[in-house]
């Protein structure tokens, strides 16, 4: 059994998303630790005015991605959960997740799919994935800004 | 930039040892992820844009399911405590030593971290009513 090596340091694309998929891994858990404090600081007062706690399901959608509809449904006033700071908080995890979930498919495909034109065509669709999810991303954001 | 490393589908082959199927259990919880975030993506876009419809609707409704939850929550915390596993054993290489104690160790974090949420989560879903 042998381990495929890590990928020779410089400038090259296998190089940096070698690096790439582990800085935003870091980053993602951090932004769901993040999220979960600032649902806590959010929920206290909340939990002060109607004596309700946000339950765990929808804590962890929070969690995985900061964006107000996944709690709106359960929150009295959701404007604090669509506040500039978690926007921000949503673009980096949306770049951060595509893209690594991108990559991860990437890597399927450099691993069993032979060299022929059929690999290249599939990095062709994998570019077009990132993009148009990015976009999709973008206008989901958009449309459920709270003010 | 050609890359020229395709094992084919011979690498999928089971080889032995519990690190394999660790390795096996990121690569497809990797790849769930990717499915459900982006149907979950697509029928959210599809429901903002156009309204409800059957076919976002459907897929909404099984995202719902407090069963399909725990199932994510569990595709999740798996994926992200072993990406910080290769990330450990990748940054330093001395703990390769203990690549099967470190593999140990991720399960026992995993397993009152998961289920402990899948507890809670069960508890208010039944409890609801």
């Amino acid at each position: 059994m042998s381990a495929r090596p890590a990928p020779r340091i410089g400038f090259s694309l296998e190089y940096i998303m070698w690096i790439f998929i582990r800085i935003s891994g870091l980053f993602m858990i951090l932004f769901a630790l993040i999220g979960i404090a600032g649902a806590f600081w959010m929920e206290a007062r909340i939990y002060f005015q109607s004596g309700e706690f946000v339950d765990i399901g929808a804590l962890a959608r929070w969690a995985f991605f900061p964006i107000s509809s996944h709690v709106s449904s359960l929150v009295p006033d959701a404007a604090a959960w669509s506040h500039a700071w978690w926007q921000i908080m949503q673009y980096l995890m949306l770049f951060f997740a595509v893209t690594h979930g991108v990559n991860g498919l990437r890597q399927v495909i450099e691993d069993y799919v032979g060299g022929t034109w059929l690999r290249i065509m599939l990095r062709g669709v994998l570019f077009l994935l990132w993009m148009f999810f990015l976009l999709v991303g973008w206008q989901l954001i958009q449309g459920n800004i709270i003010t | 930039m050609a890359l020229k490393r395709s094992i084919g589908l011979d690498g999928i082959r089971y080889k032995g040892g519990i690190n394999m199927l660790s390795w096996r259990l990121h690569r497809w919880s990797g790849i769930g992820i990717v499915l459900f975030v982006g149907l979950h993506m697509l029928a959210s876009l599809s429901t903002q844009v156009f309204g409800s419809s059957y076919l976002a609707d459907t897929i909404n409704s099984i995202y719902m399911s407090v069963y399909f939850q725990i199932l994510v929550v569990f595709i999740i915390y798996f994926h992200a405590l072993h990406g910080l596993r290769v990330i450990l054993l990748d940054f330093w290489p001395r703990f390769l030593e203990y690549q099967k104690e470190i593999t140990w160790a991720q399960w026992l974090i995993f397993i009152p971290l998961f289920g402990l949420t899948a507890f809670i989560m069960l508890l208010i879903h039944f409890s609801a009513g």
